[in-house]
């Protein structure tokens, strides 16, 4: 009676398979359509400079969308990340232009790989706050991290009192020149930020889906009583996804100013939007417990080629935000849809086995 | 099938058939309820009975056949057509509001107003509070449903459909998480309900139950009624005859074995509760290997407590446990798992199982640091240790990587079972471990308790049942208002003591006294 082996075509009738596969290859194929529609409508649009550019974008909101996705699974929302950008950029701002005045008529300065340790650990740390704020407070997801998202953003204000910090191209003494690498720097080709964007992204889908770490963060997502009834331990998961995003923000702090090679304050107002949106494309749940690194960087790929290629087109920048408020819409629509005929399959392989 | 002349029917089925995709769920099955008459529905999960049950409350439509109400065709496109009709249900899982309280549950979507507009809140609270007298319980109106324990939400539940003033009441397995006390309660209700010319759908895994309270019996078996007829004359054998279709299965015949030494004690345990109270009182007990011991006690008796004391689930707990004569002082579950202790939790859906994800990571998650190297996870492993369980423990699955949320009540449970074992525990603690699984699944698992504790594992089970615990256990425990009130040998137990022994610590003395459990539970 046991039978593992039943196979999907006995059970299912006729098409149904197909129409799934299809609903779970939604996103790429959304992107395609994406693609193939802009390369004939706008010219220019698949010249290897115009991919160059739009994949810089992309990447930015990708690295926010990575991380939102961990927290999203886990049930939480992280709204900070757009203030932790901007604080971070700030951060390695300051670190390059001013040091650390230590009182004492000296300033500390340092070489450029300790200012990106620096910078990548605030951003770990404001998540670990939000991470402290929900595990130990029990502050709601939302609140923990709208209270960081304003805090992070009006230290970042003050830091230079709503100014910008210019010209960052560091002194030869310190050995902190080079900056602009991380921005506009490139290997073979490929800009430096989409090969972080291939590591990050392959640590993340590593994580979810090869390490115990990523089994925990869905059970948690998906029953937290019951994920720590079986051992997991979830205060801990919590903590690491939060953190995790703040390190994904960091980096796309460090990248922005090193691209302008210069940090402003009100860098990264309302990216946490583009994450969230980049992940619910990319079929993450807001209840929790189901989505993918590689769908998500997919869905970063739908939102930023649109919104380059309807620039491209000449479309208003009024319209360019109506049509991507549809494009999420739809998305989530669809998903209830693949949803249910997931379901529905399963229970009819279910009646088969009985 | 005879019909006995004051028992009208009040509503039939006829031909009725529904068809799943994929499956056949119910083939051309007739059903009469009988007014004023306990209309009994058996027979093993998934064979149809919670369907046909859906039907009539208007929740599914039938694929083909009809459904006859004094003579006339009636449609049910919806609950609402199906109340209105005076049908009323009470689901097997539990459909409450946690967040709101007792009266506003109990009026959900029917509430008593003023205009239209206004909650008439006081009047609602009275009549909460006038049904569940009736059911011989003082739970308040005003506390919230999340506060209860299963037990009493059922309760909740029971009185919701009272509400309704339905004259065809369907009961889906309302005594799964009833103490003996509280069934006495409910079957003097239902004889209420019967004098006033209800009709009652009763669908239950307890035979005797039905025995004892039905009047006219239907057996469906995989969507195909196998029997029909009143109860006159009927026993348990003739009933799983007609649910199994061969003899009667063995009920976990003890396989004698020695026990090894002590692998499992618990000194002095206390938990006081929200109300000042002791939920678990000066909890003593030992338990050596091969042995199971079965904790029996009625609701609030404080032994699911007891046992999330044992998984650390109440940091306050006081006093000591032991695995192997050595402290347990590990402070969280992972630690206490990996010392070799597993809990099967009574609330299957909301602590057991992450509905959403397949069965292979459900099975594994407790178990995952042993398919690891490193941060590195051994899928392979991992898939051939799920096939091995999924095929020890007989758990019907078409696939592994399905939602563990398509499988049936029974395969579930031993879904859960399989997770706790993929631990290697020394000690095995389960509670309610037969909750809402059928029969032929119920004598799997129990089964599977026996090969384990024949296996050397300590088991400490938990039930309201007293057949259960009876059949089951090598030595008894009973508990009541937290405090360990009786200790027997299993096979020397008998029923009237062990009744005595729950009932301890409950006010004077005589049957009623049950109405006072909660003041001090």
């Amino acid at each position: 009676m046991t039978s593992l082996t039943a196979t999907q075509g006995q059970t299912g009738s006729g098409g149904q398979p197909l129409v799934l596969l299809l609903l779970k290859l939604r996103t790429f194929i959304a992107l395609i359509a994406v693609f193939a529609f802009f390369s004939m409508a706008a010219p220019n649009f698949l010249s290897a400079a115009n991919f160059v550019i739009m994949s810089k974008h992309v990447a930015l909101n990708a690295f926010l969308a990575i991380g939102m996705t961990f927290v999203i699974i886990t049930g939480g929302i992280d709204l900070s990340v757009g203030s932790i950008v901007g604080l971070c950029g700030m951060v390695a701002g300051w670190l390059i232009l001013n040091g650390i005045d230590l009182g004492i008529g000296y300033s500390l300065y340092f070489n450029l790989f300790e200012i990106i340790l620096i910078t990548l650990a605030v951003g770990v740390l404001v998540g670990a706050i939000n991470g402290l704020l929900i595990t130990r407070l029990n502050v709601a997801p939302f609140i923990a991290t709208l209270g960081t998202l304003y805090v992070a953003r009006g230290l970042a204000l003050l830091s230079s009192d709503g100014a910008t910090f210019p010209n960052l191209v560091g002194k030869e003494d310190y050995g902190s020149t080079g900056f602009y690498l991380i921005g506009t720097g490139s290997i073979l080709g490929i800009p430096i930020s989409i090969w972080l964007l291939i590591a990050v992204g392959c640590a993340a889908a590593y994580i979810a889906s090869r390490t115990p770490l990523g089994r925990h963060i869905y059970a948690v997502g998906g029953n937290e009583k019951a994920a720590a009834l079986s051992g997991v331990k979830v205060n801990r998961v919590k903590m690491f996804v939060y953190m995790f995003s703040g390190f994904c923000a960091a980096i796309v702090g460090l990248v922005i100013s090193s691209q302008l090679v210069a940090s402003h304050p009100a860098t990264g107002e309302t990216f946490e939007l583009n994450a969230i949106a980049a992940a619910v494309l990319g079929g993450t749940s807001m209840s929790g417990g189901r989505g993918r690194i590689g769908g998500t960087i997919v869905g970063a790929f739908v939102i930023g080629v649109l919104s380059d290629g309807l620039v491209m087109m000449g479309v208003s920048s009024f319209w360019q935000t109506v049509i991507k408020g549809l494009v999420i819409i739809a998305a989530v629509v669809v998903d209830q849809a693949q949803q249910r005929l997931q379901a529905r399959v399963a229970l009819q392989q279910q009646a088969a086995a009985r | 099938m005879m019909t006995a002349p004051d028992h009208r029917i009040g509503l039939s089925v006829r031909g009725a058939t529904k068809v799943y995709p994929g499956t056949l769920a119910l083939n051309d099955v007739d059903f009469d309820v009988h007014l004023g008459a306990v209309n009994v529905l058996v027979g093993e999960n998934g064979a149809g009975k919670s369907t046909l049950m859906k039907v009539i409350a208007g929740v599914e439509q039938l694929t083909s056949g009809e459904i006859l109400m004094e003579g006339e065709r009636l449609s049910l496109p919806d609950t609402r057509t199906a109340a209105a009709h005076g049908i009323g249900i009470v689901f097997q899982e539990l459909n409450l509001f946690p967040n709101m309280t007792v009266a506003d549950n109990i009026f959900i979507a029917r509430e008593k107003t003023r205009a239209g507009i206004d909650i008439a809140a006081g009047e609602q609270k009275k009549e909460a509070v006038e049904l569940l007298k009736r059911l011989e319980h003082d739970i308040s109106p005003d506390a919230l449903v999340s506060d209860l324990r299963i037990g009493e939400q059922q309760i909740v539940e029971i009185a919701k459909a009272l509400a309704q003033d339905a004259r065809i009441l369907i009961m889906d397995e309302p005594t799964s998480a009833l103490s003996a006390a509280e069934v006495e309660i409910l079957f003097r209700v239902i004889a209420d309900l019967k004098k006033r010319g209800v009709g009652i759908v009763y669908i239950s895994h307890r035979l005797e139950e039905l025995i004892r309270i039905g009047d006219y019996i239907t057996v469906l078996r995989d969507g195909v009624r196998t029997g029909a007829r009143s109860m006159e004359g009927v026993d348990v054998s003739w009933i799983v005859r007609n649910m199994i279709g061969a003899a009667s299965k063995d009920f976990a015949k003890t396989v004698q074995h020695d026990f090894g030494d002590e692998i499992f004690r618990s000194e002095d345990i206390c938990l006081i509760g929200k109300t000042g109270k002791y939920v678990v009182d000066h909890v003593s007990l030992s338990l050596r290997a091969g042995e199971i011991v079965g904790i029996y006690g009625l609701m609030g008796a404080g032994r699911s407590e007891f046992f999330e004391c044992i998984m650390a689930q109440h940091p306050n707990c006081s006093g000591a446990f032991f695995i192997e004569g050595k402290p347990l002082n590990e402070p969280d579950v992972a630690g206490r798992i990996s010392r070799g202790l597993a809990l099967i939790p009574e609330d299957r859906k909301a602590e057991g199982l992450v509905q959403i994800l397949p069965i292979r990571e459900n099975m594994s998650l407790s178990s995952l640091g042993s398919f690891a190297k490193g941060i590195h996870l051994s899928l392979r492993r991992e898939r051939e240790t799920v096939a091995r369980f999924v095929r020890d423990l007989t758990i019907k699955i078409a696939s592994m990587e399905n939602p563990v949320s398509s499988l049936s009540g029974g395969n579930q449970q031993k879904v859960v079972i399989g997770k706790a074992l993929m631990t290697s525990p020394k000690v095995l603690l389960m509670d309610e471990p037969s909750r809402g699984i059928d029969i032929g699944a119920k004598a799997e698992v129990f089964r599977t308790m026996r090969k384990l504790a024949a296996e050397g594992l300590g088991i400490l089970f938990v039930t309201s049942d007293l057949e259960e615990v009876m059949s089951l256990s090598d030595r008894i425990v009973v508990m009541s208002n937290g405090r360990i009130t009786g200790e027997f040998n299993g096979p020397d137990a008998t029923e009237e003591q062990i009744i005595a022994a729950s009932a301890i610590g409950h006010a004077p003395s005589g049957e009623a006294n049950h109405m006072n459990e909660r003041k001090h539970g």
